[in-house]
Parts: C-alpha cells; structure tokens; sequence
C-alpha cells in the first residue's frame, strides 16, 4: 500500500493506517482463495465417495465409504500383503479415490485367506481389525446382473460353475428351483443361481469363473459393492419362503403325476 | 557464484551437502521398490505410512492430522508410527521431510536450475509465504467437513511417491504443472508459497535439536550466494545479519529445510550444521577481529 501522506506527517501514524488496509485486503483475499479451495477440495473429496461398480474395497474395509476415506492413509501396506496380487491403489485420475486400493473381481477375485493379512497390514484400521474370520467379510454382494446371459436361465442349462467355485459353499449362492413359464404357455423346470446375502462375502470367485465372463457382455453374475445394492433389496434374488417352496414342489409332482 | 566456492574447495565437497541429500532422495524410493522389484522386504508402504523390516511402523502425522480432525481415531499401529516419525524429525529439523525425502523437492530444484540458467526472474508479487498456512488451515477444516483425508486426494508429494511404486496414472500432469509454476510464475513456488505439508513439519522444525548455524558470521563478506541459493532465504537473514541485534547465529526458523546448500555453497565457510543449543553469542577473541578487519580492508582494496 503507497502511502500518499507526506513523510513529516507521522510515518508511525500513515504506516499504522495502511498496514490495517494491508490486513483488511489481504485476509479477504486469503478467504476469498481460501473459500474456493476448500470447495474444490469438497467437491473433489464428493467425487470420489462414490466408486464405480467393478471396483471393490478389500475385506473389512469400513461400510461406510467416508468412514474408510477418513481413515485411508493410502499407504498401500494391503496392497504388499495380499499374497495374490489382487489389491491395487487407484491412480490419480481413476474415478476411484487417489490412492485407495481396490480390486476388480473379474479380473482378480479376493481368494479369502483365512489369516487375512491385508486386514493385519493395515495401520490404521480403514479395514477393520475387528474381522477376524473371512466369511465374515462383506466387500460387495454377488448378484445375478445378466439374466439374459446366464446358462441357467435361457438355455436350461444346469450350469454349477457360480456354486461349486463359491469359497462359502452350499451357503452363499444356491440353485433354486423354479417353473418357467414358457411365452406359448408351456412350463419347465429351471434352476436359478441365487445368491444369499447374509453368506455373501464379495469375494468375486463366481464373477471371475463365469463361463460367460469370456462372451461379450462379461460375467452373468456380477459382485457389486454395498453403497450400490441395498442389503435389504432382495427383489431378484430372494429365496423362496418354506410355503412358497412347497407350493412350488406340489405343483410339480401334480404335473409329473 | 560458483567461481567463488571452487577458488576455495575442491569440487566434490562444494557440493558436498547436494549429493548427499540427492542420495536421500533417490535411495528411499529405491529402498521401497527392493522388495516388488528382488523380494527385499526391507521396507513396505509408502511415504504416508510404512513398517520397515516387518517390524517398526512409521505414519505421516499430517494425514495422521487430517484423518482425526475428520473425526476418526486410528488404530495403536498408525499412532505409534506418527510418534516415532515426530519424535525423528524433532531431532533432525522439520523440514528435512522437504529437502531430504520429498520426491517434489527434485522437481522444484530441477524448474529452480532451469530458471537459473535461463535467467528467469518472473515472480507473483500477490504471492505470500502466509498463503500456505491459509492453505494447511483450510485443509483441516475441510477434512473436518467432509469427514475424508481431504489433502492426500490432491497432495502430489505422496502421489508422486505412489506412482513411483505403485503406479502413475496422469500424476505426471501434476508434477509438470508444478514444475512450470516454479518455473516460469514464482521461484520455488510450490514449496516456499503453496505446499501445506511442509508448513506442518516446519511446526516440528521449531523445536527441532539439528539445525543450521551460521558459526563464522563475522567472516561474511556479503556475497550473497546462500540468499540467491536457499529455497527460503529469509531463514538466513536473522541468524546471519543480526548479529549487532544480539541474534544469536543458529538458524532458528522452522522454515528452514536443513538442506545444507548454503553451507555447500559459502566460500567462507559461514555455515555449520550444530545444534540449537549452540546460539549463544561468540566471544569476539583477538584472532575473530583480526580476521574481519582482514576482511574489510580486502574488500576496500579490491573496490579501490
């Protein structure tokens, strides 16, 4: 700030005037700049709350996606413990949060080991210590995304490849019986690949060996993270209930009688 | 600037204090990538949190910072980790995490080279060295709003140290842009103006024990070379030129990086690296005086 008074005036008083303009302006300007950081960074941190579909967090990774982004301090020890090379750290640019890990389960599936060492090299507990057994583990929840793919729906295959792989077997993804009933009327019996979400661990095992995952379009049945499927949406993939199941058994032995 | 230090001291030891902190900088990375590259396990992780040998963890206390303002305790691991790296830098000076570590630290020296060498002297006059700690205040409340470690989704220091090891991406885009900030907009731009890191471990810098001593002040003549070669040359004034002040000569400003180029580059051998205790003002003995009066009429001569 020039000071336009004469230097006899006082330089104590005109240097005492133009520093408090100097500290008005400048601490407007600093909040103005300041301001707009802190909404880029917000917005940007907002940005990336939101991962994209394909891409899981390792097991025991906090639920909440601003819990773990609060605690992530992006350090990778996950990433160097995973004996399978399934983690990696999300570059800057990918749409998931810089630094995080992730992995995509139809190229690497999470292999579940039972002393889950990602879970012990993390420091600071973006991935829970609490989880103690991997069957616990909820990285995503399988589900049935390719109707039209899938063996057992269009083609009345008794495709098992999703079942049998399933680390949770005979739990966590079960065939189901179901009539089909036929455009022209006619019925058959089907089995649907159904997928219990309170066994579910999102480990990706039926992704990744979904014989249709080789075919354009991908895998039929797909492990989408939490935030996506809501827990208790359970419209396409519940089971039938005891009452259901049976009405469903007599009509079957009506028909074959 | 050279002639003056290579008149005095043979090459390798003008530099002395450079390649050592050029070795810091390319070992760590190195000592990282031992373990994906030839199954070394010396050390894992990153600059944001590692555990050498399997054993000893070390934390970044500044994410440490951000992620408990955004309201989470992290667990035992990461706590004593940020203790141990408090506990190394309130020994060795704050900032060394700037000139010692910080893979930035090779880009702004290399656009502070080339600015050198292309004589560029553009600088931002709206500029200050204040707007950092705006930025550091900024940060925390940011992570307190948003509830996420707000700097490290932007911070090109750990994504530098990152795409080293992990992965680049188009963090290249960043560190270019900051390597044509210090270039072409203000000398040493990013670090003395911007970066909020550094603020953070200059707190650690106040009390730090090592630092810098301008031990043989009275030999100064002037020259200038340290001020033209330190990357935040307004540490040097008080330890150096304060002395009729009652300054004591230790280099007390946590902005001080504890690079040591100025004791590289000082043909007089002003600098020392000492400890912070060692500020006391020196006795002014007979041989001190002669000395500077050596030096005064050597210059009279030579202007003459």
């Amino acid at each position: 700030m020039k000071s336009t008074k004469d230097k006899s005036d006082g330089y104590l008083k005109c240097s005492f005037t133009s520093s408090r303009r100097d500290f008005l302006t400048g601490t407007a300007r600093a909040a103005c700049g300041m301001s707009l950081l802190g909404l880029g960074l917000g917005l940007y941190s907002e940005v990336g709350k939101t991962h994209p579909a394909n891409t899981l967090r390792p097991p025991g990774a906090r639920a909440d996606e601003e819990e773990f982004l609060g605690r992530c301090v992006r350090c990778g020890l996950c990433v160097r413990a995973c004996p399978y090379d399934c983690l990696r750290l999300a570059e800057f640019g990918e749409p998931t949060a810089t630094g995080t890990p992730y992995f995509i389960a139809e190229e690497f599936p999470c292999y579940m080991c039972p002393d889950i060492p990602c879970v012990k090299a993390c420091p600071t507990g973006a991935l829970d210590p609490k989880l103690t057994d991997i069957k616990d583990a909820r990285m995503g929840v399988a589900r049935v995304v390719g109707t039209d793919r899938c063996l057992n729906y269009w083609f009345n295959h008794r495709c098992l490849a999703c079942t049998t792989i399933c680390p949770v077997r005979g739990k966590a993804i079960t065939l189901e019986k179901e009539i089909w009933v036929k455009s022209d009327g006619t019925k058959q019996l089907r089995f649907i690949p159904t997928v219990n979400d309170e066994h579910c661990t999102g480990c990706g095992m039926c992704e990744k060996n979904c014989p249709m995952a080789r075919y354009g379009g991908g895998a039929a049945i797909k492990v989408l993270p939490l935030s996506i499927v809501k827990r208790e949406d359970q419209r396409y993939h519940r089971r039938f209930t005891p009452e259901e199941q049976k009405a469903i058994e007599t009509k079957a032995k009506a028909k074959t009688l | 600037m050279w002639r003056r230090v290579v008149a005095v001291r043979d090459l390798m030891f003008t530099n002395k204090w450079l390649l050592l902190r050029r070795a810091s900088q390319i070992t760590i990375p190195v000592l990282f990538l031992l373990g994906p590259w030839y199954g070394i396990w010396f050390v894992k992780g990153n600059l944001a949190s590692s555990l050498i040998l399997d054993t000893v963890p070390l934390t970044d206390p500044f994410i440490v910072l951000q992620s408990l303002a955004s309201g989470h305790i992290p667990e035992t691991t990461a706590l004593v980790g940020v203790a141990i790296v408090i506990l190394f830098y309130v020994f060795v000076g704050g900032r060394v995490y700037c000139s010692w570590l910080c893979p930035i630290n090779l880009v702004t020296d290399a656009a502070e080279w080339l600015r050198r060498r292309m004589n560029i002297s553009t600088q931002w006059h709206f500029l200050k060295r204040s707007i950092r700690w705006w930025i550091l205040v900024t940060v925390i409340v940011m992570s307190a709003i948003t509830g996420t470690i707000v700097w490290e989704f932007v911070n090109p220091i750990t994504m530098l140290n990152r795409g080293l090891l992990y992965g680049m991406g188009v963090t290249w885009i960043l560190i270019l842009a900051i390597f044509l900030f210090d270039l072409f907009i203000a000398r040493r731009g990013w670090c003395g103006y911007l970066c909020p890191v550094g603020v953070f471990y200059g707190f650690l810098g106040r009390v730090s024990i090592v630092r810098v001593r301008a031990k043989k002040r009275h030999l100064c003549d002037d020259c200038g070379d340290c001020f033209v070669t330190c990357p935040e040359p307004h540490v040097i004034t008080p330890a150096l030129d304060r002395a009729e002040h009652g300054v004591g000569p230790v280099i007390l400003s946590g902005d001080c990086t504890n690079c040591g180029r100025c004791i590289d580059v000082c043909h007089a051998d002003v600098f020392a690296v000492s400890s912070r205790f060692h500020n006391a003002l020196p006795q002014i003995t007979q041989e001190s005086a002669q000395q500077v009066a050596d030096i005064h009429a050597g210059s009279e001569n030579t202007i003459t």
